[in-house]
């Protein structure tokens, strides 16, 4: 019956009406399912272990650091009157901000059909679950007596005491731990059918069993598809809101206090777009040298590249509108401490992290307007690294410019880190990378079932090979 | 009778999305209850092709969220106000906007979990055993086949009349699948 049909043609769209595929080269679905899942089958590359054994050393240095610090106190930190919160708070902010693109891309740009997401969402939310756990363990231990940790839940105790909810430090513990919650839950959901996939392909009795186990006997039923695809724009919608809370709950920690250069109401958007900026930063510091290594130019196009890129010029811009604002508001304001506290900023002992932080993250993504920069993806690596440590100064500037002259000169003081303070900084990337290694290694990285659902001949109304073609066929029969 | 060759549907395989898309339409409107189509992502319009109503899975979210807020509210009031009331800052013991970050905070918590575990609840997740997935053929499932499943249990089922039903719906493959 097929040798009566002719083929389709179908006119193409003029040249400017054109989109770029989200997918290069037109691949198939199966392509896809075996370049992502390949990934994870075979032996472990040698690039692999020379980054993750430094990785694991650095984990080891990690919990070295976090044991010595418990057995003897908080005193090994740099911590000291009047800068009570230092490396351990801006490390905290630092790596929790991290986190916020994982959540931007997986539920913000779902709720906003931006299909290219499907491309990055799964690393990016990887990377928001373990920059989270990362942050996590500051507050834990600046507590000072970690084995009390769990009085900031509400659990009974012998002393029929209760945590006190006036306090955003309590709010910012229902923040974080939701969170982390929430995104683990997302991230999970979204691997279920994903790890259907790497059962059906397992040959070992091993993998068939573990992948077996959490894809939970998906069958790709569209039954279940069907409330898969509802639970899965609840999950969307209901992390945005969560997303925009965490770091405004982040920022009340500080906004809710009275110091000055603290005090402020521009805050929880503004942490939030630093969040948001930063998060993107670190995703296109892991993507573009994954891309290469792992031969994705197919499935990680310049295309997705160029909309990140827009997107931290963006959120870099809101961030630099918000530096601008608060110096106005410390003028208009008239108030003497607010005056004072921001030319200490600028002119004052810390000068040179006002200048890091302005200079990394409003002037350096004033760079992505031009293409030539978008396009470069080793200018576009350097300047994803020069964000990052922007960002952390911003948490530099705002925590320890804060603290360190308040009202009365005689509180005054100069803060440094100690040793203790700058291993354990590192330690965390050593607990971030071996998790992201571990994940790229026994996990997809691309949402395998996403991404085949936007490519062209995914759609059964497309004329390529699509349900028009069929009709076309059945008359001619 | 060995339980393994007990006969449990009928399976037929589609290349392309368009023709499994006609082919549901066609096995809804001859009047099937126990049958599915099963891809390797959602199709975009196969619920109406399959004729299946708006997923309940928001049912359990709203649960959830509803849950967490009094929750939240109610934990705060009582632990603050009634069982361990403490002046701070001359503030008063209990105010709805103190309590509303943790209480939202835990409206998404709950909600997030209604999702999940509503969506596992409707699909009769995890069910580890299927007899699809004993299946050669249906592996490619989640790979880049389509299908068709017509269950035997269905009271319109008759091997040979199913059978021309999906061979002229356009399936190349027709195959059966034992229990």
């Amino acid at each position: 019956m097929a040798a009566h049909v002719s083929p389709i043609t179908v006119p193409e769209p003029p040249r400017e009406l054109r989109r770029e595929p989200l997918v290069a080269n037109y691949h198939s679905f199966g392509w896809i399912s075996d370049r992502v899942s390949s990934l994870t089958e075979g032996k472990a590359p040698l690039w692999w272990w020379i980054l993750f054994i430094p990785s694991v050393l650095c984990l080891g240095m990690l919990l070295f650091m976090l044991g010595y610090q418990i057995s003897t106190g908080v005193g090994v930190w740099g911590n000291m009157h009047p800068v009570m919160w230092g490396w351990d708070i801006i490390n905290f902010v630092w790596w929790i901000g991290i986190g916020h693109a994982g959540t931007l891309i997986s539920a913000i740009l779902f709720l906003l059909r931006q299909k290219w997401r499907t491309a990055v969402n799964r690393a990016a939310e990887a990377m928001t679950i373990f920059a989270v756990m990362c942050a996590g363990i500051y507050p834990a231990l600046h507590v000072g007596r970690m084995w009390y940790d769990w009085w900031l839940f509400p659990l009974p105790n012998t002393y029929t005491m209760w945590p006190q909810f006036r306090s955003p430090l309590m709010w910012d513990v229902f923040a974080v731990s939701t969170y982390f919650t929430v995104s683990l839950l997302f991230w999970y959901m979204g691997l279920i059918p994903d790890l259907a996939v790497l059962r059906d392909r397992s040959k070992s009795k091993v993998r068939q069993f573990l992948y077996g186990l959490f894809s939970l006997g998906w069958t790709g039923s569209n039954r279940h598809w069907s409330n898969y695809e509802k639970a899965y724009l609840l999950l969307a919608g209901l992390s945005t809101p969560l997303v925009l809370s965490v770091h405004s709950i982040v920022s009340l920690d500080f906004s809710v206090s009275q110091l000055p250069g603290w005090h402020t109401t521009i805050f929880p958007p503004y942490f939030v777009a630093g969040a948001i900026f930063s998060g993107f930063g670190m995703v296109l510091t892991l993507l573009i040298p994954l891309r290469s290594i792992f031969k994705l130019q197919d499935l990680i196009t310049m295309r997705h590249i160029d909309i990140m890129c827009k997107v931290t010029l963006a959120t870099g811009t809101i961030v630099g509108y918000a530096y601008a604002m608060e110096f106005f508001i410390a003028w208009y304001s008239g108030n003497p401490s607010e005056r004072f506290h921001f030319m200490n900023r600028a002119l004052g002992p810390y000068w040179w992290g006002w200048m890091f932080m302005v200079g990394c993250n409003v002037l350096v993504p004033q760079l992505f307007w031009m293409k030539w920069f978008r396009q470069n993806l080793v200018a576009v690596f350097i300047l994803s690294i020069l964000v990052n440590i922007g960002m952390w100064f911003e948490r530099f500037v705002i925590i320890v410019i804060g603290l360190h002259r308040d009202f009365l000169p005689a509180n005054w003081g100069y803060y440094s880190p100690s040793p203790v303070d700058i291993l354990t900084y590192i330690g965390t990337f050593g607990l971030f990378f071996t998790m992201f290694l571990l994940f790229l290694r026994f996990l997809p990285m691309i949402a395998i079932s996403e991404v085949k659902g936007v490519i062209p001949q995914a759609d059964p109304h497309n004329p390529m090979g699509g349900a028009k073609t069929q009709e076309i066929i059945h008359d001619k029969e | 009778m060995n339980a393994s060759s007990t006969p449990y549907g009928i399976i037929a395989e589609f290349s392309n999305t368009a023709s499994l898309l006609h082919a549901a339409e066609k096995v809804r409107d001859a009047g099937f209850r126990k049958w599915d189509v099963f891809t390797p992502f959602p199709v975009h319009g196969m619920d109406q092709a399959m004729g299946l109503r708006n997923s309940k899975v928001g049912w359990f979210t709203f649960i959830g969220g509803v849950t967490g807020y009094t929750t939240g509210m109610i934990m705060i009031w009582w632990m603050n106000a009634v069982d361990y009331p403490l002046v701070v800052g001359g503030k008063p013991m209990f105010s709805p906007f103190h309590a509303f970050p943790p209480s939202y905070e835990l409206t998404i918590l709950f909600g997030a979990f209604g999702s999940l575990f509503g969506m596992m609840f409707l699909n009769r997740l995890p069910r580890l055993h299927h007899p699809l997935l004993k299946h050669r053929q249906f592996a490619q499932v989640t790979h880049d086949k389509f299908f068709i499943v017509i269950e035997c249990a269905d009271p319109k089922y008759s091997e040979t009349e199913t059978k021309k039903l999906l061979e002229h719906a356009g399936s190349p493959r027709i195959e059966m699948v034992e229990e």
